[in-house]
């Protein structure tokens, strides 16, 4: 019984180091930027990059405007299949899936062509044409994401009695999605929202060929010229990323409890 | 004699192909308690979602006041529903479930709180207001779930089942206090139950419904006293079924055994030799000791069950086989198993059923 445990914890730990050590190891080539030893210039530099700011910045508007377009379309659409149509589930969940077969170099080729000066939609053509373009792109990149996280968090609730109650004491669709279903699956929305936000944050083959200067093409052009700004970089960027994650976590505990039966 | 307050006409209700509602037709009166009975698949908890609105009839009319309501949303109905799952909204606490319609109409949040207050007193959870729907146990939540329906004083209330996920015990004093609650508003209440005994004891009237038909609506006196179909008579109570043979069809005399007497009626197709199913209640059998009854069958005691106030027995007459009950006697034991007895009947309580 103690080996076993001794087993497990060896296997923890070399589990552990892969991931670790790479991280480590970059975190502490990001640190010696001097010769003399150890210092945050690296860091003390990115974050005074005005580039770094303004990509940042951009890279996280971008992020928080795809999370609100996703979710007036993931939401209305997954609770409509679950209550009105579960018929429709596989094909859903298989054209939610696409993108994550559909390579975003392909995807991206698809919308320079469509959306192009000389199509009949030329979104191209303005920067806020390109930006709604950059918009709906990390929407559908998303949405593999969003899809699942939203339709878990109907799973656990009783979304037809719910629907039916509220409705019945008054309640229009519009009603029952925004005051009785959303506050119940808000754990699972912002799982989702947060998962969208760290694609976008990392994101670059989209956002480069669509020439926007997002953060991950921001840290390309850094990574092709300096050597520690770059490991600085993907240290915040893991920090970042692990950030929502572990919000994630944290709001899970803020979750509405269903129900006790006696 | 008044209108009907609720109206159910020629109601027809398929899925997929499959017929569940096969053309019904009900009046309710206003403030009356009534209970749909019946086996699941029967289509009682369908005609309560039909009159919710929550599902479309095929055909057929829900007229409530006079006006027909059958192509309206639920939302436009005035209708409050309790559901056998509670369906309390986890992320509002009581008050603010029970307040969710009249928010829903409108009305402002201090006339709200009286409402809130109000119902929270006629369910006798005052001071439960702040707590959320996890804090309460079962029976808590469908008290909670039946102020909620009735908070925006609707014309109607249905309940689906509402006691079903409930224990024994919580049962019975919540389906007291769903009744005493229903007089004293004299809200009109449509209620879906299988459980016959729950039907019985809290309904005005009872409609007995089996594969999307109604066989029977009734005061639950006539229902289980007089039933008027086979299925009603078995799936109200328990009833006994004894085979007897038609010697004398025109003074309706039968022989069961070595005993010949006459019952009340006989299918007008029967003639003599014929077999013919009696049938009676297990109260309608008495130990024939010292009590006068026209019918007197002899057996032997094959099973006992003591019920606490109620014994329950199982006689043997040679073929067939029937029940009685008997109040218990703290000074007199049972009979035990084989001991002879004689059975008493009085014939009027003799029934020959048709199907």
């Amino acid at each position: 019984m103690k080996s076993g445990r001794l087993w497990s914890w060896i296997i923890f730990g070399l589990g552990a180091g892969y991931f670790l050590l790479p991280l480590l190891a970059t975190f502490e080539f990001s640190l010696r930027i001097r010769r003399e030893g150890y210092t945050f210039d690296a860091y003390t530099s990115v974050f005074s990059d005005g580039r770094f700011q303004a990509s940042f910045s951009y890279s996280l508007i971008i992020g928080i405007c795809a999370i609100i377009v996703g979710l007036l379309i993931v939401v209305p659409a997954a609770y409509y299949v679950r209550l009105r149509a579960p018929h429709l589930r596989p094909i859903i969940e298989f054209i939610t899936l696409l993108p994550l077969i559909i390579p975003a170099i392909i995807l991206v080729f698809g919308y320079i062509r469509m959306y192009n000066t000389s199509s009949p939609l030329p979104l191209l053509g303005t920067n806020v044409g390109t930006d709604i373009l950059l918009t709906l792109a990390y929407v559908a990149l998303a949405l593999p994401y969003m899809y699942r996280a939203v339709d878990t968090g109907l799973r656990t609730i009783d979304v037809q009695t719910l629907t039916e109650a509220a409705n019945i004491l008054g309640a229009n669709q519009a009603t029952i999605i925004v005051q009785v279903i959303f506050p119940n699956i808000i754990v699972a929305v912002l799982s989702g929202a947060f998962l969208t936000l760290a694609i976008v944050i990392g994101e670059f083959t989209i956002a480069s060929l669509l020439n926007r200067q997002v953060f991950g093409v921001y840290m390309q052009n850094v990574g092709a010229n300096r050597a520690f700004e770059p490991a600085a970089l993907a240290v915040i960027s893991f920090v970042i990323t692990w950030g929502a994650m572990g919000m994630i976590q944290l709001l899970a505990r803020f979750a509405p409890k269903t129900a006790r039966r006696d | 004699m008044a209108e009907e307050f609720l109206r159910i006409e020629k109601l027809v209700k398929s899925f997929g192909g499959n017929p569940v509602v096969k053309g019904v037709d009900l009046g309710f009166n206003k403030g009356e308690f009534v209970t749909l009975l019946g086996p699941s698949g029967c289509g009682k908890t369908t005609i309560l979602r039909m009159i919710a609105g929550f599902e479309r009839p095929d055909s057929g009319r829900i007229v409530v006041e006079g006006s027909d309501i059958s192509g309206l949303a639920p939302n436009r109905r005035k209708i409050g529903m309790v559901f056998q799952a509670y369906a309390l909204f986890p992320n509002m606490n009581v008050a603010d479930n029970i307040g969710f319609g009249l928010k829903i109409a409108g009305m402002p949040k201090p006339e709200r709180d009286d409402r809130v207050e109000e119902m929270l007193k006629l369910i006798g959870l005052s001071g439960y207001g702040k707590r959320y729907p996890f804090e309460l146990s079962g029976g808590q939540q469908q008290r909670v779930a039946l102020a909620r329906a009735l908070a925006p004083s609707p014309r109607m209330l249905l309940l689906d089942e509402p006691l079903s996920a409930l224990d024994a015990k919580i049962r019975v004093s919540l389906r007291e206090q769903i009744r005493e609650i229903q007089r004293e508003l004299g809200i009109t209440t449509v209620f879906v139950t299988h459980d016959q005994e729950e039907a019985l004891s809290i309904s005005d009237r009872i409609v007995v419904l089996n594969a999307g038909n109604v066989e029977q609506f009734g005061k639950p006196f006539d229902i289980y006293n007089r039933p008027a179909t086979k299925f009603v008579a078995t799936f109200v109570g328990t009833l006994n079924t004894l085979n007897a043979t038609v010697t004398d069809a025109a003074s309706r005399t039968v022989r069961l055994g070595d005993a010949t007497f006459a019952i009340p009626a006989l299918p007008a197709s029967a003639s003599n030799g014929d077999a013919v199913a009696l049938t009676m209640r297990p109260e309608a059998v008495s130990l024939a000791n010292g009590v006068a009854r026209d019918i007197v069958l002899e057996g032997k005691v094959a099973e006992v069950a003591f019920l606490g106030s109620v014994i329950r027995l199982k006689v043997d007459l040679g073929g067939n086989t029937i029940s009685l009950d008997t109040f218990n006697d703290q000074r007199t034991p049972p009979p035990a198993h084989g001991t002879p007895v004689r059975l008493g009947i009085a014939s009027s309580d003799v029934l020959v059923l048709g199907d």
